[in-house]
């Protein structure tokens, strides 16, 4: 799917204007969010400027879809605040409503709906009317390839296909900003890369779009991401920023005896994390110098028969770094509560 | 409130109930098996009881007396004993309900009158089958209890129902009973099923209302429960010739009030569930006061004061006596405005309470 053609943006129909074009799409300080004991976002602070794709990185449980939930105004934070699209969050909640999209995790439209009626239905939901609505409907069918399926039941599709009814349901009242919470953990390795070409012809045509995921591949396509853990955000920055911080830090081993070398090296002091890939190591380590020697002469000496190299850091040597040091310093403060 | 987005959510619901083949058929198949069941089994009068008769006497007096009980139809001479020890054992082993025990000396005892002149043994395990041996008893040739007495029989003057069908009875109650367990279900697990299936944060999403969603999701059920109330007033009209006395506009503007009741209740317990599951036995644990207090199945008069209180409560209480009074007594809806004002004060307290749980957000 290449170029889309151009989103004419909707005029903000009520609630408050923006206050510039300038302003950041979405803006959060200390965003918090407390269900009981659990505290799944942590005071977080979040900026994401207009036409970005904005990531969010983490594993499960880290509060991904809480935080989006609470910028859409679907939950009520517990402190922080929140400005998107210049509607302060919850007051302008149903303001914000009528210009951002956001695709739930789970296939969230009807399945005993036709691809039709599933659209039909929202757009007489986003007020729009015969001729217009019809029109639209029939240039995101076209545009997601869903025009053969037009009459099928959303619940027999696949998911590839399912993902892209939901994106065209997200985006049929033109939103300015769109909130896409894993969008393509049910869909084949091809279908993800389709989908992540629509998502780029949105944001060509100037829609911000927030999406979180935990694959490293989709992160690596953001403008910008954020690494959560814990409710908290560990890293951010663009990709390249995230990876330039770990200089040296990643070295490859090459080895025919992979699970040797894995055992040699595991607990050695200043590796942090082991990976094998097909017969080489990946090692992550922290910041110590000649650490690469150190490691050489650690496999010498439990005679493994390896050459060590250094090699570029890529996204999961940044995921795994940051949220290390993140447990490392809840161990800290908890041992100085102790 | 908006109504193309209202409109929106009713073409949706009606399109999801066509598709809905197990909810269709429960529309139209609830109402007629509940009427043909109810409207044949539940029948207090009480014909046809298997029973034995133990002729002691032998006389011309005895065996006219045992014809006369027969030609009441209340009792079915099955055996013939011999023993009063047949008797016992054809009751213990359930072969017969009730024996008429005609005594030795049974022309001594009619001559004196200062014994029972014969016995009827009764199976006391079945209530109704006693009441309607009471009844017998009360046939004015002998009694059961005390023959001295002279027997004053009581004219029971059977106003609506002379002949004593049940079915007069039941069907206008049906009605009400039928709306109750049909449209509190469906409309209980309305909200519910979108919140399982993850369709409502979608719906929060966007800018319908939780007026919009909530009586959109009534709507469809209005019409639905209108087309219950046909089903069972026609079936009843060409089954058990149910009349409706009184004027079917009102009546059919009563069971609209009555329905958007129950629709008002389910929805309420469609925000108060976590799963379907759950509503369902929220919806269950409803009809079970409103089916034995609200006098469908026992006569409100005959309920203790606090029971009295609680049906009234009730939307099917009040619903009763509106289709009763015009199915059957050709009341009009004026001569019943108290039950109507009931009905309405009960539809805008639930359904205000219910659209201000309908939240449009996830905690």
């Amino acid at each position: 799917m290449t170029a889309a053609p151009s989103e004419s943006r909707l005029e903000p129909a009520g609630g408050t204007p923006d206050r510039s074009a300038d302003a950041p799409a979405i803006r959060a300080v200390g965003l918090t969010k407390r269900f009981g004991q659990l505290v799944a976002v942590d005071h977080l602070d979040l900026t994401v400027n207009r036409g970005e794709v904005y990531g969010f990185l983490g594993p499960n449980g880290s509060g991904k879809s809480t935080t989006i939930r609470m910028l859409c105004g679907l939950m009520l934070p517990s402190g922080g605040e929140i400005d998107v699209l210049g509607c302060k969050i919850p007051r302008d909640a149903e303001a914000l409503k009528r210009r951002i999209g956001y695709m739930t995790q789970k296939f969230s439209l009807y399945e005993d709906l036709t691809v039709e009626e599933n659209l039909s239905f929202l757009a007489s939901v986003h007020e729009l009317s015969g001729a217009a609505a019809r029109a639209r409907i029939a240039e995101l069918l076209e545009r997601y390839w869903l025009t053969e399926q037009r009459k099928q039941l959303a619940g027999t599709m696949s998911g590839g296909q399912k993902q892209r009814l939901a994106l065209a349901g997200t985006v049929l009242h033109k939103p300015d900003l769109l909130f896409l919470d894993e969008p393509t953990s049910a869909v084949d390795p091809q279908s993800r890369r389709d989908f992540w070409d629509s998502l780029f012809a949105l944001a060509d045509a100037g829609t911000t779009l927030l999406v979180s995921s935990h694959y490293m591949d989709e992160a690596e396509r953001c403008t910008r991401l954020a690494i959560l853990d814990a409710g908290k955000i560990v890293a951010d920055g663009t990709p390249r920023e995230l990876m330039d911080r770990l200089p040296g830090r990643t070295m490859l081993v090459e080895t025919d005896d992979p699970r040797s070398a894995q055992r040699a090296l595991t607990g050695f002091e200043g590796v942090i994390a082991l990976a094998q890939i097909g017969t080489a190591l990946r090692v992550l380590a922290s910041d110590s110098p000649d650490l690469e020697k150190r490691i050489g002469e650690r496999l010498r000496s439990e005679s493994v028969e390896a050459k060590v190299a250094p090699i570029p850091p890529n996204l999961e040597d940044v995921f795994v770094a940051a949220t290390l040091k993140q447990k490392e310093k809840g161990k800290e403060t908890k041992e100085k509560a102790a | 409130m908006n109504f193309r987005r209202l409109g929106s959510i009713v073409k949706k619901e009606l399109l999801q109930l066509k598709r809905d083949r197990l909810t269709f058929a429960m529309i139209i198949g609830i109402p007629t098996m509940q009427l043909v069941l109810f409207g044949y089994a539940i029948n207090m009068d009480v014909r046809h009881l298997d029973a034995a008769v133990l002729d002691q006497a032998h006389t011309a007096r005895s065996r006219e007396l045992v014809a006369q009980i027969a030609a009441t139809d209340v009792l079915r001479f099955k055996h013939l004993a011999q023993t009063p020890q047949e008797v016992d054992d054809l009751v213990r082993e359930g072969q017969i309900s009730a024996a008429l025990v005609v005594p030795p000396d049974f022309e001594t005892r009619f001559e004196v009158r200062d014994r029972p002149a014969v016995q009827i043994v009764v199976d006391g395990s079945d209530q109704v089958i006693q009441s309607a041996a009471r009844q017998l008893a009360a046939f004015p040739v002998y009694g059961s209890d005390g023959w001295t007495k002279v027997t004053a029989p009581i004219e029971v003057v059977n106003f609506y129902n002379p002949q004593r069908r049940a079915p007069l009875n039941t069907v206008p109650g049906l009605v009400g009973v039928i709306l109750t367990m049909t449209l509190v279900l469906f409309t209980a697990i309305a909200l519910v099923r979108e919140r399982e299936r993850g369709n409502l944060e979608m719906l929060i999403a966007t800018p319908v209302s939780p007026w919009e969603l909530t009586l959109g999701k009534v709507l469809p059920f209005v019409a639905i429960g209108l087309v219950q109330v046909t089903i069972v007033l026609g079936l009843g009209a060409i089954l058990w010739n149910v009349p409706v006395r009184g004027s079917l506009l009102e009546l059919y503007l009563v069971a609209l009030v009555f329905i958007v009741a129950s629709l008002s209740l389910g929805i309420l317990l469609s925000t108060l569930a976590k799963t379907q599951f759950q509503a369902m036995q929220m919806a269950f644990f409803t009809f079970l006061p409103q089916i034995l207090l609200s006098g469908f199945m026992f006569p409100y008069a005959g309920m203790p004061v606090p029971a009295q209180y609680l049906a009234e409560i009730l939307p099917l209480t009040h619903f009763l006596r509106l289709v009763r009074g015009i199915m059957l007594r050709g009341a009009g809806a004026g001569d019943l405005w108290h039950s109507i004002a009931a009905l309405g004060v009960f539809i805008v307290i639930v359904f205000t309470v219910a659209v201000t749980r309908v939240h449009k957000r996830l905690d």
